[in-house]
């Protein structure tokens, strides 16, 4: 993974001694609210419901055993001993006091990481997928673009007061595993008839209160442009994005507005004045910044595969945990492993204690080569795990409460921290995803069902990406009281979709029901194998609709 | 006696403003006669009349400021001659500035004193500065001395803008044997 060098250290050293120097103007009075607002937003402080939260930059999701450690110690020293780990792949600790911040900004500056642009109207972490480098189905590694695209974008003088935040995502595999149709800017990195690097570049994305996917304004962007044109598309909506209205302000407004073409006409007008500048992309720092990233001494493990051939034979819970929670590697007799944050009632989605933290960091150590990465549903992963070792870690994962069966399915909820934290929250997530998931508890019945993603928001901000879920969840305010609006039909990857609301919302304690009904429609119509949403594609919203409502005579 | 924060090759200091920052365009007209000797700064669109008009002014003793929603691009060309160009930060959480800036330093060439007005506040001044600002006047309640040491606080930057047009990744490199580069593909 990407090491800091002396340049990189100064930078972060002088940030943390901006940071102190603010928070003491803050707590002095020097500097009144208002204006330390942005300035603490921009350094990943929130302030919650009962207290500050600090969201830590997690870059593109990857972690070093050593710096996962480093979380774990902050959880317990500033915090009460755990982290939530969100869809943007950072990690947010709920119980901060602002006193305490810049000491905890030290600590993570200590372990190379930082809280810098994890919000405020900035371009936020740089995010790809969680298997980017080792996966099978890759096309190129995305990583070193989106690491020099966090550098450019780190600090950008330009671009620090934004109308509205602005998220960027990197995709370069045969599925799109890091929702990159749900992004300001999305990137697809393929490869070109002669083998070029070459970029899609999507604008426009995003959900929130106006869901959208994003347009391609441009297509086979040679790699070496990736700044200078997001330069390019970051003006444009600088200087015409609107400002008046929050919830008009992100870019897809303003794409929507001139229309993709117009849009994309004036930023290539833009780019053509910048396009060679610099800031172009050099082989000497793709190859600096690409060692980083090269591939670890991995062992000639090619019997391995037969080992676990057996012990799957064996044991029907670890085979169960393999076809879920192990997803396949480039390199033969390796596994990528997805350790499951969603136990059920035993802890909130994307929750993990500082024990659990220090365990992984040890198994990430022990069964790979140090490395942990985060998935934005919220998992955690060990990216290069022998097969032969599966087992093992199978077994500590038990103990740990890591191993839950059920990624990709209904109970792998992805859920936002909701009322039970969020200021901005109209209700809570975590009862609503623990009663689900209380509900669905029998795993062979689970795995039958087959891939079906579960999204809660608590507000149309939409941290759960619910429009993105096959079934999604939006917590809706009645008069003060929480309800929960459902929709269908929402999908990730290439075959994006924003779900459509089924009918009247519902209470929390109806929602069990509400999903019991939709799941048993779905195995009403079932063809054969099909998946949640190819029976959704196939049959539609009414028949859903109909069950769900059937009492009250719809 | 109003102070700015100008920045000048032996480095940024507090110095007397010589500048009458004239806000309002109804109002400017009158004052612009009773301050007929001082070098004043106008907004556009009273530039853009004065300009078209009849009465004489002097170009060297007038300034131009930008709002942040004025369209400028138009006249850019003839705003180059202007001694100073002002950008108005109607709230400093408003990034619309920082662009103009870059444009008006890069794209146009403005080579004159490119003022940030408004709501300007010590920790913005070194993005400002990054973007071609080099004379600041910062909001009236606030202490100048203080904002003063917002110039200070980085010497390092990842990407390039006015004040260095060249990315660290090209100074990393300077160090390595230089590659040859164009149709070299990761
Ligand atoms: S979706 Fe709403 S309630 Fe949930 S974390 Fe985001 S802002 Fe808070």
């Amino acid at each position: 993974m990407y090491r800091y060098d002396q340049y990189d250290l100064e930078l972060l050293e002088q940030r943390t001694a901006q940071f102190r120097d603010q928070v003491a103007r803050r707590l002095s009075g020097a500097l009144s609210e208002e204006e330390f607002l942005p300035l603490r937003l921009q350094n990943g402080l929130y302030l919650q419901r009962h207290a500050y939260m600090l969201r830590v930059a997690i870059p593109y999701g990857t972690l070093s055993a050593n710096q996962l450690r480093v979380l774990a110690e902050i959880a317990e020293r500033w915090d009460r001993g755990y982290g939530h780990f969100t869809t943007r792949q950072n990690v947010q600790f709920n119980w901060i006091h602002l006193e305490d911040a810049p000491d905890i900004m030290d600590r993570l500056a200590e372990a190379e990481m930082h809280a810098i642009q994890t919000s405020g109207n900035v371009v936020r972490n740089i995010t790809t997928e969680q298997f980017a480098g080792v996966a099978a189905d890759e096309v190129m590694d995305p990583r070193p673009l989106a690491e020099i695209l966090r550098q450019w974008s780190t600090m950008n003088p330009e671009f620090a007061f934004l109308p509205r935040k602005f998220k960027i995502a990197i995709s370069s595999s045969a599925t799109d595993r890091a929702a990159v149709k749900a992004h300001d800017v999305g990137l697809y990195l393929y490869r070109g008839e002669q083998g070029e690097a070459l970029l899609k570049v999507l604008v426009g994305g995003g959900l929130g209160r106006t869901p959208m996917l994003g347009t391609v304004i441009r297509e086979a962007l040679p790699w070496r442009h990736l700044t200078t044109y997001v330069e390019a598309v970051l003006r444009v909506y600088n200087r015409h994005g609107r400002r008046d209205n929050k919830y008009k302000a992100r870019i897809k407004i303003l794409v929507q507005a001139l229309g993709a073409d117009a849009f994309s006409t004036e930023v290539e007008r833009e780019w053509e004045q910048i396009k060679d500048s610099p800031a172009t992309i050099t082989k000497a720092e793709y190859l600096r910044v690409a060692a980083h990233f090269a591939q670890p001494p991995y062992a000639d493990a090619e019997g391995d595969a037969a080992i676990v051939a057996a012990q799957r034979q064996a044991s029907p819970a670890f085979a169960r945990w393999c076809r879920r929670n192990v997803h396949a590697h480039q390199v033969a007799g390796y596994a990528c492993v997805t350790l499951s944050t969603k136990p059920g009632m035993a802890a909130p989605p994307g929750d993990v204690t500082s024990a659990q933290m220090r365990a992984v960091a040890d198994w990430a150590e022990q069964y790979g080569f140090g490395e942990i990465r985060v998935s934005h549903e919220q998992n955690l992963i060990l990216p290069d795990v022998r097969q032969r070792d599966l087992y093992a870690l199978w077994q500590e994962a038990e103990a740990a409460g890591l191993a839950t069966a059920n990624i990709g399915l209904l109970t792998d909820v992805i859920a936002c921290p909701g009322g039970d934290y969020c200021s901005l929250a109209n209700a809570r997530s975590i009862p609503v995803a623990q009663a689900i998931q209380a509900r669905f508890q029998n795993l062979d019945f689970l795995h039958d069902l087959g891939e079906l993603s579960l999204n809660i928001s608590g507000c149309v901000n939409a941290c759960g990406h619910h429009h993105l879920g096959n079934i999604g969840v939006l917590g809706v305010d009645k008069n003060g009281e929480e309800w929960y609006q459902v929709t269908l039909g929402g999908n990730q990857g290439l075959e994006a979709a924003i779900g459509k609301v089924i009918g009247r919302a519902f209470r929390a304690e109806e929602m069990p029901d509400v999903i019991d009904k939709i799941v048993a429609t779905f195995c009403t119509h079932r063809a054969g194998d099909e998946s949640f949403s190819e029976t959704y594609t196939r049959i539609g919203l009414a028949p859903f609709k109909e069950r769900v409502y059937a009492q009250e005579g719809v | 006696m109003k102070h700015i924060i100008r920045v000048l090759p032996a480095g940024a200091d507090i110095v007397v403003d010589e500048w009458l920052l004239l806000h309002d365009s109804e109002t400017a007209l009158s004052r612009l006669a009773e301050h007929a000797m001082q070098r004043v700064i106008l907004p556009l669109p009273l530039w853009r009349t004065l300009r078209d008009g009849t009465e004489s002014f002097d170009p060297s003793s007038t300034g131009v400021w930008i709002a942040s929603d004025d369209e400028y691009e138009d006249v850019a060309c003839e705003l180059l001659d202007l001694p100073l160009i002002a950008v108005d930060f109607p709230s400093f959480r408003d990034g619309r500035g920082y662009s103009v800036a870059y444009l008006l330093r890069t794209r146009y060439g403005f080579r004159g004193e490119l003022r940030a007005i408004g709501d300007v506040l010590r920790d913005q001044l070194f993005y400002m500065r990054r973007c071609g600002f080099d004379s600041f006047e910062v909001r009236a309640d606030k202490d100048i001395r203080d904002a003063l040491k917002g110039l200070a606080a980085y010497t390092i930057r990842y990407q390039g803008s006015v004040d260095d047009p060249v990315p660290l990744f090209r100074k990393r490199a300077e160090a390595a044997p230089s590659l040859p580069d164009e149709h070299w593909e990761p």
